[in-house]
């Protein structure tokens, strides 16, 4: 079996007298859909604010690609290739939705200021490149309609797959999708699936927050259970949805 | 469908009729000083033009970036404190304004980092007033090293440009198109820089920073190249100004100048350079002209009724104090702004039964 | 004395996350009322001196009437220039509470000139000697009343039902409505006691410096600013200390390095607060949720 593309090891993350992770280890495999379930407050975003800089974890590691990345920025945990989407959609409120992706390609944009600002045949370029990627992007989640509104317009289900394609604009290695389908609607749920499925066949890994059980076992490869911050099961969908351990995590006991 | 039309300079395209607007209103500004020969109107639409330029600079630390300055005007200083000490009769050198321009222009740049750098970390409120306790401590420094800087009387006899053996001179009218010139680079290139790769990293951290940080935007070099940027606009208007006045003291550079350049922003719309253009030139002329005319008014209205109250009465504040709160009131967002934001601010009403009948 | 103009400040910001600019006005207000009401009652800038009962007794009635008025302005400021903005981004509001305070100062400018007038000293001073001390009077009192109004302070606020509401409105007020709390009315309250304080600090800032001029708002009000930032913004006891430290830097400042520099100093010392430690030397450190 190859390395796996993300690694998390022995993370812990404290906060002051409140151990939020404890001793945390996930592997994920490249080109597969992980995800990361649990009841509520058991600890699964910050296992994502720690993978993407927001934390420092107060012990383990995380490896992506077999390179350690821990202690970097946020903008730098980007640059190497691990994107995210927010629980509450975090979108540029009062930039066009064309712009709101072509922020996501950032990392991979090489104009200087001084090109920016006397718009050099070679920014000119880079421009008119990133543009028409981003409205393959927005072609790609069906939202190349919406294209000059402005993102603080759109309605909700537009939102969530706006902030998904400005996730995937800069080509990521691994898309981190945090509970992307709360709030929304079944037919809505469906086309995520179809949406992540897709984005998975462009070549993304992708691991997911979710409560929503259905759309979990229907995409997952393998599911990762967190309760109080500590890992209970773990195993393909359908094993851990019978593993007597999470049950009673969401049940509570004496069921 | 109407012909468009490409403009040159990275404009974008635009309808036939507003091109021949636009070349209309530029034929307008290079006219103006020969159609209007009154030399008080010509210097005070000239000074509109240091505005202008303090307008565009703050538009980018404040409009595209969002990071609050309220002591914008301490840049202005520096800048034409750079250009007056080395061009004038304080330590007897005369050096070149033209290269001075630029010069004033890095060294503003500089200060704009040194001042950026500790409010990286900052909120909203925090970062304002640091900024506002920059904007007071640099006329403060100016005031007091009084060996170097004149104290409060300023340094005077300050060097008049020459081009080409073209003496400046007190005539307003090269200053006029010094300014017109500048104005419009600063434009374009403002302009240039919206729709750039460092616009959209501005624009997002303003909108939301840590959202921002996880897209790639380098949050501190972003931040830091926005003061820098905003403050060599300012550096460069100073050094002009300088220039034009021939004298300059402390309390030309006091925070009632930060304040009216972020009125003019906020009152043309955060954000829209065409607002800030237009935001500024109002205010300008507000401050510059009708205001002072406002008080000749009462002036002479208080001599006809032989009452010395309404005689010496200074409305100025009063009516701009009004102004500010009139349009907070009525129209927060600005001249020129967004369906959406308008949207969003008028129904900001304080109705807390709404809030709870919300689900957040 | 900075304290008390800090006090307003920080309740004023604690509850509507608004710098109330005109504050420092306010508190200008405060000392021009205080001498037009003077003059009213008769007392001049003559230097005459009234002891005992019967100068307490006009020094009591002047420091109530200003504050009245003055919390009274502060209300109306409240009502109708920032209530329609509380939503609004920071900086509508901002930018309305310069313009009120341009507004002020404008009032102010033409009501009594652009110069320097002075306050009528109608208080006896005398010295006193505390081993090897010496305190006159005005400083006393200075003291006492600014030491007396943070403990009624903290104890309104800790003890009644509306100090009660005010911290809830604070933290937050969404939830304060839920609760049926009248959000309305107690951020007017707010205003007139942050208003009230300004203007009694208005009336010991004339009886200890003799002189007022309409700007003065505007350097003062930084000033209290700083030290309410100092302490801990939202925090009654920090305003306090803020007010002292401030206070007491400036007094060394201009004792040992020279008068023009206490402004540097005391700005400088903001932005390396701000810069350091945000949160104040008694504030919470509000942190923000991903």
């Amino acid at each position: 079996m190859s390395a796996p593309l993300l690694a998390i090891e022995g993370l812990t993350k404290r906060f002051g007298g409140l151990t939020a992770v404890k001793d945390f280890t996930m592997e994920v495999e490249e080109g597969s859909i992980s995800s990361l379930i649990g009841p509520n407050g058991a600890g699964k975003s910050t296992v994502f604010n720690v993978i993407t800089g927001i934390y420092l974890p107060s012990a383990g590691d995380i490896r992506l690609g077999g390179v350690s990345i821990v202690g970097r920025k946020p903008f730098q945990v980007a640059a190497a290739g691990i994107m995210r989407t927010f629980q509450n959609i975090r979108l540029f409120a009062f930039m066009t939705v064309i712009e709101n992706v072509m922020v996501g390609e950032q990392t991979r944009m090489h104009a200087t200021p001084i090109d920016s600002a006397l718009r050099t045949p070679r920014a000119q370029r880079e421009e008119r490149a990133v543009s028409e990627r981003a409205m393959e992007l927005l072609d790609f989640v069906g939202l190349s309609a919406h294209a000059d509104e402005w993102a603080h317009d759109l309605p909700y289900g537009m939102q969530r797959r706006l902030e998904i394609a400005r996730a995937i604009a800069s080509g990521p290695r691994v898309l981190l999708l945090d509970e992307p389908a709360a709030g929304t609607n079944p037919v809505e749920k469906r086309e995520l699936m179809a949406l992540v499925r897709s984005i998975r066949d462009r070549g993304v890994t992708i691991v997911l927050i979710e409560h929503d059980m259905k759309l979990v076992m229907g995409i997952s490869d393998r599911v990762t259970v967190l309760d109080h911050g500590e890992k209970i099961s773990e195993g393909d969908p359908q094993s851990v949805r019978h593993d007597p351990r999470v049950i009673e995590a969401y049940l509570g006991k004496g069921a | 469908m109407q012909a468009r039309v490409r403009l040159p300079l990275g404009l974008g395209d635009v309808a036939v009729w507003q091109a021949l607007g636009l070349l209309a209103i530029i034929a307008l500004f290079v006219l103006y000083p020969v159609v209007d020969r009154n030399i008080g109107h010509v210097s005070a639409v000239a000074d509109a033009g240091y505005f202008l330029l303090l307008v565009f600079g703050l538009n980018i630390v404040v409009g595209f970036a969002g990071l609050l300055d309220l002591g914008y005007a301490a840049f202005f200083a520096i800048g034409a404190y750079t250009y007056a000490m080395v061009a004038s009769t304080q330590f007897n050198l005369h050096f070149n304004f033209w290269p001075m321009i630029i010069v004033s222009g890095c060294v503003a740049a500089l200060f704009g980092v040194i001042l950026g750098f500790p409010t990286l970390r900052l909120r909203g409120d925090y970062l304002a007033i640091v900024t506002l306790g920059f904007g007071e401590i640099v006329p403060q420094v100016f005031l007091n090293l009084d060996k170097y800087t004149g104290g409060p009387n300023g340094i005077s006899n300050v060097d008049q440009p020459v081009l080409f053996g073209y003496h400046f001179g007190f005539n307003p009218v090269p200053y006029y198109y010094l300014y017109l010139v500048v104005a419009l680079i600063a434009l374009v290139l403002l302009n240039n820089l919206r729709r750039s790769r460092l616009g959209r990293a501005w624009m997002a951290i303003r909108e939301d920073e840590l959202a921002a940080t996880h897209m790639g935007v380098n949050p501190v070099t972003t931040k830091l190249l926005a003061f820098a940027m905003g403050a060599s606009f300012a550096g460069l208007a100073g050094c002009i100004y300088a220039a034009k006045l021939t004298l300059i003291s402390p309390d030309e550079f006091n925070f009632s100048v930060s304040v009216t350049i972020l009125s003019a922003i906020v009152l043309g719309g955060m954000g829209s350079l065409l607002g800030a253009f237009i935001g500024g030139l109002l205010l300008a002329l507000l401050n510059f002209m009708v205001l002072p005319q406002v008080t000749n008014w009462t002036h002479a209205l208080g001599v006809a009724l032989h009452n010395e109250a309404i005689q010496n009465a200074d409305l100025h504040y009063i009516i701009y104090g009004l102004i500010l709160v009139l349009v907070m009131l009525f129209r927060p967002e600005g001249l020129i702004s967004t369906a959406s934001r308008r949207a969003e601010l008028h129904h900001a009403q304080p109705s807390t039964s709404a809030a709870a009948a919300g689900v957040k | 004395m900075y304290a008390l103009i800090a006090l307003g400040y920080t309740m004023v910001y604690g509850i509507v996350e608004l710098i109330n600019f005109a504050h420092g006005d306010v508190f200008t207000l405060g000392t021009f009322l205080c001498i037009a009401i003077l003059g009213l009652i008769g007392v001049s800038a003559s230097g005459q001196v009234i002891g005992g009962w019967e100068g307490a007794l006009i020094a009591l009635l002047v420091i109530v009437l200003a504050a009245l008025l003055c919390g009274v302005i502060g209300v109306l400021i409240e009502r109708f220039a920032y209530r329609r903005l509380r939503n609004a981004p920071r900086l509508a509001p901002l930018i309305t509470a310069i313009g009120v305070s341009f507004l002020l100062q404008g009032v102010m400018r033409n009501w009594k000139g652009p110069s320097e007038i002075s306050f009528p000293q109608f208080l006896p001073n005398p010295t006193f000697a505390f081993g090897g001390v010496h305190i006159d009077f005005r400083e006393g009192l200075v003291v006492i009343v600014s030491v007396v109004m943070m403990i009624a302070l903290q104890f309104f606020i800790y003890n009644t039902k509306l100090g009660k509401a005010m911290r809830a409105s604070a933290q937050d007020r969404e939830a304060a409505a839920l609760m049926g709390i009248n959000v309305n009315s107690t951020i007017a309250w707010t205003f007139f006691i942050g208003s009230a304080l300004a203007g009694i600090a208005g009336f010991i800032s004339g009886m200890y410096f003799g002189t007022t001029m309409f700007t003065n708002g505007y350097q003062a009000g930084l000033k209290a600013f700083t030290a309410a930032v100092l302490g801990g913004i939202g925090n009654i006891a920090g305003a306090m200390l803020g007010g002292f430290v401030i206070g007491i830097v400036e007094a060394m400042t201009a004792q040992y390095i020279s008068d023009q520099w206490t402004n540097v100093v005391v700005f400088s010392i903001l932005v390396l607060i701000l810069v350091l430690r945000p949160s104040g030397l008694l504030g919470e450190h509000l942190p923000e949720k991903v």
